[in-house]
């Protein structure tokens, strides 16, 4: 059984259908990615398995349970953390704050062991900080960086920054919802590198929503392609890259680019 | 007093209450439609325009006397001089904070409410003042029920400046620019629409209304107080809640109900006038837990 | 830990604005902070000898709205939520004294529990259905609160109606009856003392933390696991407890309560408070209940002029300086 499975999920917004009957899954411990010319619903999936949107029709499971009702906070409980489009780290607040907002979940001190500090409340604390800043050397944030501003550091350690915040929450699924946006090619490189690591050494299955379609292929496992909220293909790189309807789609759209690379 | 007496009776007050909180409402819905933001000063616009209303009265007692058309009179130069004071009031202290935070903003419109209530209190020195127009207490028998000449008036005029507004809104240009904010600024500006000038001109409209409800409220009961705005400020939103909020029609129609729930409320065993206020606001606070868009109001599904 | 809002790794840089604010040049180390926490507090202890009896009266004011406006501060400085009927609270300590101590013969000690567990009763069933809701509409939501809560303050019989409680009797404390001025003010300091301790230890957890990240960015909060609805009514129920033991105290301190003391304008005054030394600094917010209780004093020859002083005052650091009045500073 897969982790993630979504069978038959539908969404619409005012009379317009984002998802139409989206069967989608993702295996333990894969690397997929989630493909698509602009506009095709790729985000809105993404919301939907986070909880941010409620389907319209259809189900979601992960690890067994249902998802479908649940809040997006409960989902990150449940084992799915997420990277935003556009990068959305706590302003005014370090490096190392942002990380530990991701222990806040699978840990629980209230105000009563805010206020009186306890033994126990103490070692959370302890062991807060140590999770973010295992994460945070794990993605490779110089620990100089770690009490500064998040939103005064360099694009690329942002991102990065924000991927060790989600892997905090301790998920078994991440989402990346376009990682390599703005990075230069050695970043991408190194996001290349991260994401194998962040399977192989934390056993954390990876889904992505990207455009960079040679990254795409370089890493995916497995590659599904939605197109104005419908699934049309899905299968090994090799397969989609020679898959007449996923370049029919890239063509028909102002993803000239992206078809070029496929 | 039979029962139908008194619920007809009820029913006038109700319908006469009704389009002052229309009247205040439809300002608070017109603002929060193309600025997002509800001005908690409007109330205290609606006391200005009772103070203002008071002062026009005396000074055209000489030559309009102090019967219908000095109270007509004063009625227009208050719409006028708060309308001005509406737009003023933007342009200093609601234009310069649309970047900031949410709650700079909001701490902003209760500084200025809390700057013209008290600027009222010096100037009045907290004192209750006396509106006299000589209004008589003529009016008509509709069957059981008494109908004086001032309520006929007042509801007549509150009519008239809806008519009024709602010609503004759905044919002259500004009415359309002004929709077209409130359901998209970004595209509005792209589209060549001086924004700012429909959000000056939105201000000065919605406060004219206040300030001719409080005017006309001044007139009615005979008395102007400081602290008047605020209640109606309350009053106000929860009719644009009831309606929903961005909604003008939804403003009219909120401000007849809470109107008619307020005066058939208070006949209710138990809830006398001192619980009026509480039965309102309850009424707000559910409609907002139970109903959040109103009667009128569209559901919004917030897209990330 | 210190009273820095603290974050590990080289303090080479300020990531949070710190507390100290402006301040911080003169006093850069813990151990001259920790002096002139010292000095304040000696200073503060020796005040009602120093300064008189009318001075005392006014410090413990002050006090009493430093208590209060901390306890705002944790549910507008950090939560972010935009309470305008705070006062509520205060009222529901307030009258709990009031009606167990006078009607009921309640010692005033065993009052206090109840007070509290009545204002975190009050603040579930406010906060619950409304926390959700956003801004604007929450502010008039607590608004109408405060009123509700006032009105019937006003017309129920228990309370007193509209002359409220009086002949409060105050309290005993192993043989020390704390009845004199005097007496209150030093109550009244230890209490705003243990008022600030609580609310820099709440600052500096995980439930401070969660407040923070929810203000600053709802849905990237939720996204990383946080429950707002419930950080948010936390928030709530804490400022809702600060509110019911400042008005226990509040009410033996006066003897004498009605519902004057809890209407708008009080809130306002709490809230003015918190904003005027910025909000979500805890020396500030404290600058800010003094500002407040010790402006209207210096400015009495005003009359009602000095609330329009006020409120002139409040908007114009809106515009100009929203962060407060406490000096700004340290790298952002």
């Amino acid at each position: 059984m897969a982790l993630l499975e979504l069978n038959g999920v539908a969404l619409g917004f005012a009379g317009n259908a984002v998802l139409q009957d989206v069967n989608f899954a993702v295996g333990e411990r894969a690397i997929a990615s989630l493909i698509g010319p602009n506009g095709a619903g790729k985000t809105s999936l993404f919301n939907c398995i986070t909880g941010f949107y409620k389907p319209q029709r259809g189900s979601i499971a992960f690890d067994g349970a249902q998802m479908l009702a649940l809040k997006p906070w409960q989902v990150t409980r449940a084992g799915i953390a997420r990277t935003f489009q556009n990068v959305r780290l706590f302003r005014q607040m370090s490096v190392l704050e942002n990380v530990m907002s991701g222990q806040h979940c699978r840990t629980s001190a209230g105000a009563i062991g805010a206020i009186l500090r306890p033994p126990a409340q103490r070692r959370e604390e302890q062991h807060i900080r140590e999770v973010a800043s295992a994460c945070l050397r794990f993605v490779g944030i110089d620990p100089e960086e770690w009490g500064r501003d998040a939103t005064t550091l360099a694009y690329g350690h942002q991102r990065r920054v924000e991927i060790a915040r989600a892997l905090a929450t301790e998920p078994k699924l991440l989402l990346l919802d376009e990682p390599a946006a703005g990075l230069t090619k050695g970043e991408k490189a190194e996001l290349v590198t991260l994401i194998g690591r962040i399977r192989d050494e934390r056993d954390v299955a990876v889904l992505l929503i990207e455009h960079d379609t040679s990254l795409v292929m370089s890493i995916s496992e497995r590659v599904s392609v939605l197109d104005h909220g419908v699934m049309i293909a899905e299968g090994a790189p090799k397969e989609i890259q020679a898959n007449p309807r996923v370049i029919e789609a890239y063509l028909g759209s102002e993803d000239a680019e992206a078809a070029l690379a496929l | 007093m039979t029962l139908t007496t008194i619920l007809a009776q009820q029913l006038v007050n109700g319908l006469v209450l009704g389009s002052f909180y229309a009247l205040v409402a439809l300002g608070y819905t017109m603002v929060f439609g193309v600025v997002k933001l509800l001005n908690f000063a409007h109330g205290d616009l609606y006391m200005v325009g009772a103070f203002t209303g008071l002062l026009a009265l005396s000074a055209v007692a000489g030559t309009a006397g102090t019967s219908w058309v000095g109270v007509g009179l004063s009625i227009l130069l208050a719409m006028i001089a708060v309308g001005f004071l509406g737009v003023v009031i933007e342009r200093i202290a609601y234009a310069p904070m649309l970047k900031a935070p949410r709650l700079s903003i909001l701490i902003t419109a209760l500084a200025v409410s809390l700057v013209l209530q008290n600027g009222v209190l010096t100037l009045s020195n907290g004192q209750v003042l006396a509106f006299s127009p000589r209004l008589g207490f003529a009016g008509i028998n509709l069957g059981p029920v008494f109908i004086n000449y001032k309520q006929i008036a007042l509801a007549g005029t509150a009519a008239v400046l809806m008519i009024a507004l709602e010609f503004f809104i759905s044919r002259t240009q500004y009415g359309r620019a002004m929709r077209a904010v409130s359901v998209d600024r970004d595209m509005s500006e792209l589209m060549g629409i001086d924004v700012n000038r429909v959000i000056a001109v939105t201000f000065f409209v919605g406060s004219a209304l206040a300030g001719a409800a409080g005017t006309m409220a001044g007139a009615y009961y005979g008395s102007v107080w400081y602290f008047m705005g605020f209640i109606i400020g309350l009053k106000a939103f929860t009719a644009a809640v009831i309606g929903g909020i961005g909604s003008i029609p939804g403003a009219m129609l909120g401000g007849l109900v809470l109107g008619l729930l307020e005066s058939f409320g208070t006949q209710i065993p138990g809830i006398g006038s001192e619980w009026k206020d509480v039965f309102s606001f309850s009424v707000l606070i559910l409609v907002l837990v139970f109903k959040p868009t109103g009667l009128l109001g569209k559901s919004e599904q917030e897209r990330m | 830990m210190a009273l820095e809002p603290g974050s590990p790794g080289p303090q080479s840089v300020e990531a949070r604005p710190s507390a100290w604010g402006g301040l911080l040049a003169i006093l850069d180390t813990p151990q001259k902070r920790g002096i002139a926490i010292v000095l304040i507090l000696a200073a503060m202890v020796i005040a009602p000898q120093a300064f008189g009896p009318y001075a005392t009266v006014i410090l413990t004011n002050a006090l009493l709205y430093t208590i209060l406006a901390l306890g705002l501060n944790v549910v507008v400085g950090y939560a972010g939520l935009l309470d305008l009927g705070y006062a509520a609270f205060f009222a529901v300590g307030a009258y709990s004294v009031g009606i167990l101590t006078t009607e009921f013969g309640w010692n005033f000690w065993a009052t206090i529990p109840v007070a509290v567990i009545v204002a975190m009763i009050a603040g579930v069933i406010i906060g619950g259905p409304t926390l959700r809701l956003r801004s604007d509409y929450l502010a008039i939501v607590t608004l109408g609160f405060g009123e509700i809560v006032r009105i019937a303050a006003r017309n129920l019989q228990i309370t007193g109606a509209a002359s409220g409680i009086s002949g409060i009797e105050q309290p005993w404390l192993f043989g020390w009856h704390i009845a004199r001025q005097v007496d209150f003010y030093y109550v009244f300091l230890v209490l705003a003392v243990i008022a600030v301790l609580t609310s820099v230890r709440l600052a500096n957890s995980r439930l401070g933390r969660a407040w923070l990240y929810v203000r600053h960015d709802e849905d990237a909060a939720e996204a990383m696991g946080i429950d707002r609805v419930r950080v948010k009514l936390a928030a709530y129920i804490i400022g809702a407890i600060y509110g019911s033991i400042g008005g226990a105290f509040f009410a033996v301190n006066l003897t004498a309560i009605s519902p004057q003391s809890f209407s708008f304008q009080q809130s306002t005054l709490f809230l003015m408070a918190v904003v005027l030394g910025g909000m979500g600094k805890i020396p500030g917010v404290i600058l800010g209940a003094f500002v407040v209780v010790l402006g209207p004093e210096l400015l009495r020859d005003l009359g009602s002029f000095r609330y329009l002083v006020f409120a002139i005052g409040l908007l114009l650091i809106m515009l100009f300086r929203p962060s407060g009045i406490w000096p700004a500073g340290g790298k952002r």
